[in-house]
């Protein structure tokens, strides 16, 4: 009778999940209507700051899709157990967080109606034509290794599916670096790091998405994590976050040594408000010292403290992408070295930019979408992590 | 013929008629967003040479017959369209002063046709890059990848627009160099407006015409020259 309560009570916990998740998304569909009708007006964007809040949540959610896909690679290329067992549910992820990034990222356009036209003209030359490719084609192939993993026919074939699908999030991750890195002009960005960067980005910020997702549906479940496996994937988180840490110190160091960019990492570093504050104390601080304390710190490390420490790796995130997107905007294009300017247009001042309600309701509707669709399909499906007793490979 | 047939024909009829009154300007407009490629060869490249030292400091004329000519607010706030700019400068180790307008440099490399994804942002063989209107999905990111800050985004709804200059919410624009005069052999309004003739517009290909015959006697410069964008507004005096 009790059981029969309890269970009860979860499938309409699930509902209210559901029902939560979907008036999340509705209000980003508000925001969309509202964008739509009044224009860019009513967000916090303006002709300085042409990128705000929507693709801080977007380029998060599309990294993340990549990373978390590690993973998967893990098992499927590198024949390690424990991630074999994981990799449907790191697929489903990567597929809703592609689909809640890329949804964001269409319905921020100024003219979001005619999104087909990006598909029926194409332009050869521009890394966000190539985007568009590569997001489809991840897609495709996650949708195609996950068949092969759930359908036991099919079975032989995740292998080349799970390799396939390793060597395109790289190219993928790879294009969404390049947005930036071909960006010569500005002094935040054009640097050859940016691609690499973003890759071992994803790889933290991905594994971090999935540690969230495991620990609510084992706690779901009312089942336990083996420890062992606890421990090597909290490792394997740890590594990535200090891995990223060295990239993101090695895209400042290499900018601060070329003289014209000097310029921009005193702002982007030391006195430009609320950027240095945001980059020191959310990311460096709250976003790598403190979860790698979780991690490692001898007593710490349990299964609340990666889970604490997974939910700061992404807060860190999205401090980090605030910092690289906006900041990297606000600080004003070197036009004319060499001399003071000034112009209506901005010209040699900071920029200055408040995102509005709308951009974050469109960027949780986004999150909201990438919810939804982990929760129903968790719940139809069985994406239960399949642990076979614990052998060490 | 029944009542309800007659109704049904006036019906159809009707909202043929109103089809086509909607997509006739729509039509309109495509074509001159498109320019006059025809017509536009690249025998031609067309170009400006800006002389700062006739270009007076708080002169605002170029600024205002853009606007005029084109139907802009003249507003300048973050969020209005400006195509054109008047920038004040001061070199930092001498303290010497000067002033220039500023526009869509019209670069023969462009980087904003290069990253947009839908090919909206082109070149003309005359050298002339413009938006298409019609294609533009709004993604900025040309506005990202340009160097000179030359384009603005459209944030609000727009009324009163020029019939020849289509403009549009959600789509990027920026100095066409008054291809619709240009294609009637006139002068960019800009060039035209200077008292000073501070701004000399002409074929920069025609080795006879007065521009090509100032760029070679005059040390003129191309702004941030190192992107190696070979742009077609010159500088002479920066
Ligand atoms: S100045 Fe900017 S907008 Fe004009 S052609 Fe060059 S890159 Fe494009
Ligand atoms: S050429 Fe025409 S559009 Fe360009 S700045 Fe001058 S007036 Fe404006």
């Amino acid at each position: 009778m009790a059981d029969l309560t309890a269970l009860r009570f979860k499938n309409r916990l699930f509902y209210v999940l559901l029902a939560a998740g979907g008036l999340v998304a509705l209000a980003g569909l508000y925001a969309v209507h509202m964008m739509e009708s009044h224009g860019h007006i009513i967000t916090g964007m303006n002709n300085q700051i042409v990128w705000g809040m929507p693709h801080v949540f977007a380029i998060f959610l599309i990294v993340a899709a990549s990373g978390v896909l590690n993973v998967a690679s893990i098992g499927s290329v590198f024949g390690k157990s424990i991630y074999k067992a994981r990799a449907p549910l790191a697929s489903l992820l990567s597929i809703a967080m592609l689909a809640g990034g890329l949804t964001v990222l269409m319905l921020d356009l100024g003219r979001p109606d005619r999104v087909i036209v990006a598909a029926t003209n194409y332009n050869p030359t521009s890394v966000f034509a190539w985007n568009v490719l590569l997001y489809s084609g991840m897609f495709t192939l996650v949708a195609l290794y996950l068949w092969t993993m759930m359908e036991r026919r099919m079975n032989p074939w995740s292998k080349p599916a799970g390799l396939a699908v390793f060597a395109w999030r790289f190219i993928l991750t790879t294009g969404t670096g390049l947005i930036f890195a071909f960006l010569t002009a500005r002094q935040a960005y054009g640097s050859a790091i940016l691609p690499p960067m973003f890759i071992v980005l994803s790889f933290a910020w991905g594994l971090a998405v999935f540690h969230v997702v495991q620990k609510v549906i084992y706690t779901w479940n009312e089942k336990t994590l083996d420890p062992a496996i606890l421990q090597r994937t909290r490792n394997l988180l740890g590594v990535f976050v200090i891995g990223a840490l060295y990239m993101v110190a090695t895209y400042h160091l290499t900018n601060l040594y070329f003289a014209h960019r000097t310029g921009f990492e005193h702002f982007i570093l030391v006195d430009g408000g609320i950027y240095p504050n945001l980059f020191w104390w959310g990311y460096v601080v709250f976003g790598n010292l403190v979860p790698l304390l979780l991690i490692y710190f001898p007593g710490l490390g349990k299964s609340t403290c990666v889970l604490v420490a997974s939910l700061l790796v992404i807060l860190g995130a999205f401090v980090l992408l605030y910092v690289f997107i906006i900041g990297g905007q606000a600080y004003p294009l070197d036009i004319f070295p060499g001399y003071q300017v000034s112009s209506t247009f901005g010209d040699g001042q900071i920029a200055i930019y408040h995102p509005s309600i709308y951009e974050f309701l469109l960027g949780f509707g986004g999150l909201a979408i990438a919810f939804i669709i982990t929760t129903v399909s968790v719940r139809v499906l069985n994406f239960m992590p399949n642990d076979k007793p614990y052998i060490p490979d | 013929m029944s009542d309800t047939d007659a109704q049904r024909r006036q019906f159809l009829k009707t909202s043929l008629g109103a089809a086509a009154v909607a997509i006739a300007p729509g039509m309109l407009l495509f074509e001159t967003a498109r320019g006059n490629t025809e017509a536009a060869s690249s025998k031609v490249r067309w170009g400006m040479l800006i002389d700062t030292a006739q270009c007076t400091q708080g002169c605002n004329d170029c600024v205002t017959a853009c606007n005029k000519e084109n139907g802009l607010s003249g507003g300048t706030a973050p969020t209005d369209s400006q195509w054109i700019r008047k920038i004040d400068l001061k070199d930092i180790s001498s303290g010497h002063e000067l002033s220039l307008p500023m526009m869509c440099q019209h670069c023969a490399e462009p980087p904003c046709v290069d990253v947009c994804p839908t090919a909206a942002s082109f070149k003309r063989a005359d050298g002339i890059v413009l938006v298409d209107r019609h294609r533009c999905i709004g993604c900025r990111y040309c506005m990202m990848a340009c160097p000179y800050k030359a384009r603005s985004f459209v944030h609000e709804p727009l009324t009163d627009q020029k019939p020849d200059v289509p403009r549009g919410k959600g789509t990027v624009e920026s100095c066409t160099l008054c291809v619709q005069r240009i294609d009637k052999g006139q002068q960019p309004a800009c060039a035209e407006a200077c008292k000073n003739k501070a701004i000399l517009f002409g074929n920069l290909n025609d080795e006879n015409s007065e521009i090509a015959k100032k760029v070679r006697s005059v040390v003129s410069v191309q702004v941030r020259a190192d992107l190696q964008l070979n742009t077609g507004i010159r500088y002479q005096g920066l």
